[in-house]
């Protein structure tokens, strides 16, 4: 007993120490810091109910252990004491409220322009999260990236959010939190970069063979850095067709990508109406095939560019390299 | 019917191949093994036949280690690939495959079967009853279970295991993005063995309510009894919602409707909330029980009643009313605004105050207590640290906005292994060592049971401890691999060496129970821990009838007041009576094995053939409908010949061997 105990409680201040370095901890921007110091706040009172819970149960599982010299000892009936339960019933609800409101103000300041930054104009980028590849669409400047997205520092970018296929996940832990990338519904998502930096983004939710490697970098410029980049990627980079659209959002791995127009002229994936690009056969894993699905046609976009079964595979080992040439902190 | 026989069986793959021969020579080893010791007859007319519900505990008992077994390897096939930075073990696929299985089996085959088998076992003794309210509905809620169980197991060696993790969120889960007929399995299984359970929660609900002895009230019951009765009504209102989403899953998945299919007008969020309105209390259904059991170990070890039995059961009532409005807290991050997620944040802090509550009762009971530490107190006393960890960082991920950090990251995947299983594997392990010489007439080895706890337990904190850490450093759940820069490395390393541990420790407990069988002493007390409730003033084995007399209660702890006062041990010859009991019946299992095949036909599609099988389940139902078989009576003879064998001189039990 005495022996997990001690390793439970070595282990303890390992876990505040250790927080020292890792990403959550180190946040590099306003929306990420606001939850940075939820979580800090949190630990505080959680490490007090787990010492308080601790040394209580050290304590009485030592002190009321049998032992040969209470062979004899009856315990006493013992029913309970309306006391104790009151205490430990009101000081759970005053920790409970301790918690909520810096919870419920963190909630409503996530979903508006971050502190600070209110009198700077946001920029917009739609990001649009297909299988296993991001695409960054800037409207305003009328760019597309895949893989990588580059903002200005100290300016507010409002991330609007959608899916070309699964449920996925779009998270930047050094910036902020996360939040769903959905088809056919859009999300949004204020973030901010305080310096200049690459930080690695990827999803969370699963969706298929290729989410592990579902990754990009998001680099935060200066000002003057990014406007000569947008400039560059206007006069250099190749359009964007509908077609070749269709191709990128077959289920592949892909590298870095680079376009002087955006998708957003033919479909937002985030309209209720848009049209669906899936193909079900890209799909196909190993196994039996259901017979629904040996009926031909069951979806309005079938795709004519059908690979095999094992598509996904071979095409991962082929581009395992692209896009995993940044990390970030 | 168009079968393709080269996809028929899973080919290509050693690890599938090895597993194919495995079960094989498995089958093969049984059969023969029954065949050459006689066997079949012994085994059809006492177990799988049988109404009796120690028995049904017994076989839920045993198919939930199995499933352990299964579950288990996954794990540990998981912690083996990401054991290493781009380790080439399994592929994605694969994975993908093995974590789906490993959740699903875990929570559905594994923790629920162990808790039903216990409570199967237990119940009835305790209320002081004969058996459950519906004897043969138990019967055939076992083998529905376990029809859905292998239906599940054989996926992974014929047709393809479902990949679409165990939420089986939507779009992904769908013919659209799995065409495979791997989520068929899921949908299919997970409802045969789910109608098993709602029929277990009904019928725990009648037992409890309709079959307690004379003297027990409500406020009377042991907490086991208590836990089991509100985790009873939890299954009725959650279950029925997980049957409608499988059910329109299916419909889905084989007949191209749109329920949950975005590109056809459907909703994917529609199965996230119907999965989750069912899977949070699901998690209760498990973790109550588990409650329950800890309370009666921890209360006959340290020889005092339960403190604050009162507000135990407030607060049980609590946890359950509570974890049915909670389910939006699985996705806080799909932008449902932040009054909703406020709504659900508080909602789902507030489980901690009952639930803190209970753990300070619990410490209270051992206070000024003897705490006698066997191996069933040792799970139960590190049960309390370690559910701690994991409650308290259930509180962290229940604030909304933190929550963005650690949504989907192993942080969270740390935290619901720091729950559930100390808060239902320890549990179940607590319970198995309690109440075993209650199932079986003697003890598992205390000393063999020692090394398993230690094991187990430091290997669980060695795995799933830098699970947090990785979280936090921003590795997400359900990747197969990750890069050697991300500085994951060495976290993971430490992890997969915990799960050999962890493995090892069960492999103690397998060995145990081998020991105890071979060696252990047939000749222990009935009441050897000198516990408190109703079941243990019965024989050990329990007499299939369970009580010659029913007991009378007059207080809590029945049988502890019993001792003290030594009144009511007694049986006189003048009170025994004829007692009805219930025969056994074919019915159960054929209904399993015919929900099995046409499960089965319709997992692959084959829509003719399976209705044709379906027929035979309605075959089933009107058979049953004409059984006017009423039981049958066991004389006076032969109780006063069961009873004199077990009480050493008439009218006493035995004395406690401690």
């Amino acid at each position: 007993m005495k022996k997990m105990l001690l390793s439970l409680t070595a282990l303890l201040p390992l876990m505040v120490l250790s927080g020292c370095n890792m990403v959550v901890f180190e946040p590099q921007g306003p929306v990420a810091r606001s939850i940075t110091e939820l979580i800090n706040w949190s630990l505080i009172w959680m490490l007090l109910v787990v010492a308080v819970v601790f040394g209580l149960f050290g304590y009485i599982v030592w002190k009321y252990r049998e032992r040969p010299e209470n062979k004899d000892y009856e315990p006493p009936e013992e029913h309970g004491s309306t006391l104790l339960e009151i205490i430990w019933t009101g000081i759970p609800i005053l920790i409970v409220i301790a918690l909520t409101i810096p919870t419920v103000k963190t909630l409503y300041a996530l979903e508006e322009t971050p502190k600070g930054y209110e009198e700077k104009e946001p920029i917009t980028i739609h990001v649009t999260s297909a299988d296993w590849k991001w695409i960054f669409s800037y409207p305003e400047e009328g760019i597309e990236t895949v893989n990588y997205v580059n903002i200005p520092e100290d300016t507010p970018v409002l991330f609007k959010m959608t899916s070309a296929s699964t449920m996925q996940s779009f998270w930047v832990p050094a910036l902020g939190g996360q939040k769903y990338t959905m088809p056919k519904m859009e999300t949004e998502l204020y973030l901010v970069a305080d310096n200049p930096g690459s930080y690695e983004g990827q999803n969370t939710n699963f969706n298929g063979r290729g989410y592990a490697d579902m990754k990009f970098e998001v680099l935060a410029q200066t000002q003057e850095d990014f406007d000569q980049w947008v400039d560059d990627v206007k006069d250099t980079a190749p359009k964007l067709t509908e077609d070749e659209y269709e191709g990128l959002l077959k289920p592949t791995h892909l590298g870095r990508l680079t376009y002087s127009n955006t998708h957003l002229e033919w479909v937002n994936h985030a309209d209720p109406n848009s049209k669906a690009y899936t193909n079900p056969e890209l799909y196909r894993g190993h196994g039996y095939q259901g017979k629904t699905f040996e009926e031909d046609d069951n979806y309005k976009n079938e795709n004519p560019n059908v690979i095999e079964g094992h598509g996904e595979e071979e095409s991962h080992d082929s581009q395992e390299n692209h896009g995993g040439d940044h990390h970030g902190h | 019917m168009g079968i393709k026989w080269d996809e028929f069986f899973i080919t290509g793959d050693p690890l599938i191949l090895g597993s194919q021969i495995a079960i094989l020579l498995t089958m093969i080893g049984a059969v023969a093994g029954i065949t050459y010791l006689k066997k079949w007859k012994y085994l059809w007319t006492e177990w799988l036949t049988t109404v009796d519900h120690k028995k049904i505990g017994i076989m839920y008992i045993i198919s939930a280690v199995l499933m352990f077994f299964r579950g288990g390897m996954d794990g540990l096939l998981m912690k083996a690939q990401t054991a290493r930075p781009e380790m080439e073990f399994l592929n994605s696929q694969h994975y993908n495959e093995i974590f789906t299985t490993h959740g699903v089996i875990m929570i559905l085959f594994m923790a629920m079967p162990f808790l039903i088998g216990l409570m199967n076992v237990v119940i009835p003794l305790q209320i002081g009853a004969r058996d459950v309210a519906f004897p043969q509905l138990n019967a055939l809620s076992f083998w529905l279970f376990f029809s859905g169980a292998m239906l599940f197991n054989i996926s992974f060696v014929i047709g393809g295991s479902p990949d679409a993790g165990w939420t089986s969120y939507f779009p992904l889960a769908g013919k659209e993005f799995s065409p495979g007929i791997g989520n068929n399995f899921y949908a299919v299984a997970l409802q045969i063995a789910g109608i098993g359970t709602l029929m277990t929660g009904i019928n725990f609900i009648v037992t409890i309510l309709k079959m307690k002895t004379k003297g027990m009230t409500l406020m009377k019951m042991p907490m086991f009894t208590w836990t089991t009765f509100v985790t009873s009504i939890l299954i009725v209102a959650a279950f029925p919602i997980f049957t409608v989403a499988l059910a329109l899953m299916t419909f889905d998945r084989l007949y191209g409707t749109h329920f949950f299919t975005v590109s056809g007008g459907g909703m994917d969020m529609l199965w996230a909330n119907l999965f989750w309105l069912w899977g949070h209390p699901e998690v209760y259904i498990v973790a109550l029980p588990a409650f329950g059991i800890f309370s009666e170990v921890i209360a006959t070890f340290s020889r005092k009643s339960l403190f604050g039995y009162k507000s135990m059961v407030f607060s049980i009532l609590g946890i359950a009313l509570l974890s049915m409005v909670v389910w939006v807290h699985h996705f806080y991050t799909m932008g449902s605004g932040p009054a909703v997620n406020s709504f659900f944040s508080i909602t789902t802090m507030a489980i901690a105050i009952p639930t803190g509550v209970k753990m300070f009762n619990w410490l209270f009971t051992m206070r000024k207590g003897r705490i006698k530490i066997t191996s069933a107190m040792l799970w139960a006393l590190a049960f309390v640290p370690c559910f701690v960890i994991g409650g308290v960082t259930g509180v962290m991920l229940a604030m909304g906005a933190a929550d963005y950090q650690y949504h989907n990251t192993l942080f969270l995947v740390a935290h619901f292994h720091y729950v559930l299983i100390p808060g239902v594997v320890f549990a179940v392990f607590a319970g198995l060592y309690y109440w075993w010489p209650k199932m079986f007439g003697f003890m598992l080895n205390e000393k063999i049971g020692k090394w398993h706890f230690w094991l187990f337990v430091i290997g669980f904190n060695v795995t799933f401890m830098p699970m947090f850490f990785l979280g936090l450093n921003g590795a997400v759940r359900r990747a197969y691999t990750y890069s050697a820069e991300s500085g994951f490395a060495p976290l993971f390393m430490l992890s997969a060496i915990g799960s050999i541990i962890l493995a090892a420790g069960f492999a103690v407990f397998c060995y145990n129970i081998y020991w105890s069988i071979r060696y252990a002493d047939r000749n222990i007390s009935s009441d050897p821990w000198d516990a408190r409730t109703l079941e243990w003033s019965t024989a050990s084995p329990v007499q299939f009838y369970n009580f010659a007399k029913l007991p009378e209660v007059k207080s809590l702890d029945p049988f502890w007041h019993m001792k003290k006062k030594n009144e009511g041990l007694t049986l006189y010859d003048s009170e025994i009576e004829e007692i009805h009991m219930p025969s056994n019946s074919w019915l159960p299992i054929y209904m399993g094995v015919i929900f099995g095949i046409a499960g089965f036909l319709l997992v692959f599609e084959w829509h003719i053939a399976a209705a044709v099988a379906a027929i035979g389940i309605f075959a089933g139902l009107i058979i049953r409908s004409f059984d006017y078989n009423e039981g049958f009576h066991v004389t006076k003879d032969e109780i006063h010949r069961i009873e004199n064998a077990w009480r050493k001189t008439e009218g006493e039990v035995h004395d406690h061997v401690s």
